[in-house]
């Protein structure tokens, strides 16, 4: 992993379209998220809110999933249970095949991506069509989503128009951004009506309602989940709130948090199937609630974790997000969340790397609209991973010698005071530009070289003085 | 050194906690801060027990050594009025993280408590403990600022060092883009991830050259290493130091790296 990881980050630092891409967005991002709190000063109380929502709801996590499926189920739709991605896939596989589907059409939806849904459905030879236009750009490209909210974000509209030139049926000709989306949708409407099953994710599970909230800002997800004679929603059980008021609270945090708009274009509650009388809607109305490693993170001191709406704006405001971008992180999720939620879903010992790759700053915490202490998160991950021995050797034994120093007052003195005088034998000047052992500072940075006498040896001269 | 080794608000009993990288390599600001809290009134001294506030442990996983360097730390500066530290990523350690370092440990707890409630990181204590201002320093230069993550997040450090900073007759502070974002030092993860680092850095470096100041300032000798030593590889002619290096007089002085 920590190969994987690396290798991923070289990769990324060397490509100049990926930066510019990740910078377009990211920049763009945290200036209209800043306007937009700005223009809201009721943003921290909402933000205390929103935070006690989410804690009262994952306290009473199983209080408010049973009403849940007995709403649900009240209103026509069936309630299906994964405990793990596994089960889910099966799940939604077993209503595809069910209803005879040959095409799905699918919203963006991160809970897909985490239980492979995208790979599960193309395994069992089933078209997948991604109607979220990022999506369908990710699908065209055969890759994953890079951001849990622009899935395409580290693709240059330069790239992406070259790639719907290659892959579409009738491609743009004007290099602008309203003939590409006018190509993507002359490639996708009549896949959207010819799909049996439409899968969806959702924002909101609204507990006293069995009612499904599910917003985007292209309105593809009421055409995939209006025309299709089956909608399948699959949700995280962590989704759920109170009330549609609850909902509406969550969304004012949401949506500025995520993209500075006051609210997405669309804003959609589902409500069972098709009821006689009703002029549009699906004849079957599923919703999977998976858990995928939710509860055991209730217990592993992840709980924080789970007031996470999937904004994105810790990962906006990230400064290793911004330099190396989501596919780097290797797992589903990116940025600082994804540090926390990686090594929860898929072990830390495969994602060891991810919670250390953090300098700690702080600025994810500070951005983040329900308060998740996501630097004690990571910090807590590395105490696991230290205790777990996936620490490299090399770091172990390098803090080992320097702690038995740093706890023997009389041997830090006498280190230090050889240290800094070793270090200038490598100085030119005032800058030390090469020195053994000083590799990974010295490869990028010059270091400053030390004064010649520590300030102990200093002091006791100045001392003498007074 | 002790004017008055039993402390009282007028003159209180500072432990000066100079950080491992002061005490290894730049002694000046240690004496920078010996000399603020001085002018500011105050008996300071250094306890020789001190070594490095456990930090690179903590942070990487080792919470059993955090631990074990927090002892020493609280056992050496328990009988001060108050623990200054001249770098709010040190200071924010022993304020933020001494209490959750020793959770665990019922006859350490209080006493990690007691002492995060005493300790201060330098710039801020002057301000807001000892309501001090410089007098009489001048430094005929421009130059911008850049708050360290630790001393802005964790204990909210933004306005004293510019209250502090205005008082020194000549100097320009030009404010910096993005001035509150983290230089991509991040302690021992400027090592673990060096190129990533350097990303972060590299960006940080143009935004400094940017505001065309003659120098940069900042309250953590750690990022000042960092984002000096990057300026310095791009052959930018931007010195950097330390706020209490200029307010202590010393501005005239070798800058990071400068021999002096």
């Amino acid at each position: 992993m920590a190969a994987v990881f690396q290798y991923g980050v070289a990769r990324a630092l060397s490509d100049p379209n990926l930066k510019l891409a990740i910078d377009r967005t990211t920049v763009t991002a945290e200036r209209k998220r800043a306007a937009a709190l700005a223009d809201y000063p009721q943003f921290a109380a909402a933000r205390e809110r929103g935070t006690a929502i989410k804690d009262h709801v994952v306290a009473n996590l199983d209080h408010y999933l049973e009403e849940f499926e007995r709403n649900a189920t009240a209103s026509g739709a069936k309630v299906h249970w994964a405990a793990d991605a596994d089960e889910a896939c099966r799940i939604v596989l077993g209503i595809c095949r069910e209803a005879g589907a040959r095409r799905v059409t699918r919203v963006k939806s991160m809970l897909g991506e985490e239980i492979g849904l995208p790979h599960a459905l193309e395994e069992a030879g089933i078209e997948r069509v991604e109607t979220d236009l990022a999506e369908h750009i990710v699908q065209l490209a055969g890759e994953t989503p890079s951001h849990i909210v622009w899935p395409a974000l580290h693709k240059t509209r330069e790239q992406v128009s070259a790639l719907f030139k290659a892959a579409h049926r009738v491609p743009h000709e004007a290099d602008t951004v309203e003939a590409m989306v006018e190509s993507a949708r002359r490639e996708l409407r009549d896949r959207f009506l010819s799909a049996e099953v439409g899968i969806s994710g959702a924002n909101f599970l609204i507990a006293d309602s069995g009612a499904v909230c599910v917003v985007t800002n292209e309105g593809n997800a009421e055409l995939t989940t209006t025309p299709p004679r089956v909608h399948v929603v699959t949700a995280g059980i962590e989704k759920l709130v109170p009330s549609i008021a609850h909902a509406f609270a969550m969304l004012r945090l949401l949506v500025r948090s995520a993209t500075g708009a006051d609210l997405t274009q669309y804003t959609t509650f589902h409500c069972g199937p098709k009821r006689p009388g009703d002029r549009d809607g699906p004849e079957e109305f599923h919703i999977v609630l998976v858990d995928n490693g939710r509860s055991r993170m209730l217990r592993d001191g992840l709980r924080e974790m789970l007031r996470c709406i999937r904004c994105g704006a810790c990962m906006n405001h990230c400064v290793v997000y911004r330099q190396i971008g989501g596919h780097a992180y290797g797992g589903t999720y990116p940025g600082p969340m994804g540090a926390v939620l990686t090594p929860a879903l898929e072990g830390v010992d495969k994602a060891r790397d991810l919670p250390h790759a953090c300098t700690l700053n702080g600025r994810c915490q500070e951005v983040c609209p329900v308060s998740i202490p996501l630097p004690t998160l990571l910090r807590g991950w590395r105490d696991r991973s230290w205790k777990e021995g996936l620490v490299p050797r090399g770091v172990r034994s390098g803090l080992g010698l320097w702690r038995f120093a740093a706890e023997r007052p009389w041997l830090y003195r006498l280190g230090t005071a050889a240290a800094v005088r070793a270090m200038r034998l490598f100085r030119r000047g005032g800058w030390i530009a090469r020195m053994p052992f000083a590799g990974a500072w010295t490869r990028y940075r010059d270091l400053p070289a030390p004064a010649g006498r520590t300030f102990m040896e200093q002091l006791r001269d100045w001392e003498r003085g007074r | 050194m002790t004017a008055n080794p039993r402390g009282t608000e007028q003159c209180p009993r500072v432990g000066l906690f100079v950080t491992c990288l002061a005490d290894a390599i730049r002694p000046r600001l240690g004496f920078a801060a010996l000399h603020l809290l001085e002018a500011a009134g105050c008996a300071v001294e250094v306890p020789r027990a001190q070594t490095c506030c456990g930090q690179p442990a903590y942070n990487s996983g080792d919470s059993r050594g955090g631990a074990a360097l927090a002892r020493r730390v609280i056992a050496a500066f328990e009988g001060y009025d108050y623990v200054v530290v001249p770098s709010g990523s040190c200071a924010g350690m022993i304020r933020m993280h001494y209490p959750e370092a020793l959770a665990g440990d019922p006859a350490w707890l209080p006493r990690a408590e007691a002492l995060a409630g005493r300790t201060h990181e330098l710039l801020s204590f002057l301000v807001d403990v000892r309501g001090w201002r410089p007098e009489g320093v001048s430094l005929a230069a421009s130059a911008t600022y850049h708050d360290s993550c630790a001393g802005l997040r964790e204990l909210g450090i933004l306005a004293q060092p510019r209250a502090l900073l205005r008082e020194v007759e000549g100097l320009e502070l030009r404010p910096l883009t993005g001035n509150d974002v983290c230089c991509g030092f991040g302690g021992t993860f400027c090592v673990k991830y060096p190129s990533i680092s350097n990303a972060i850095v590299k960006e940080k470096a143009v935004l400094i050259e940017a505001t065309g100041t003659e120098l940069l300032l900042g309250g953590d000798l750690g990022c000042l290493m960092n984002m000096a030593g990057a300026l310095h590889r791009r052959g930018s002619k931007v010195r950097a130091f330390h706020t209490a290096e200029v307010l202590a007089g010393m501005g005239g002085g070798p800058a990071i790296g400068e021999e002096g």
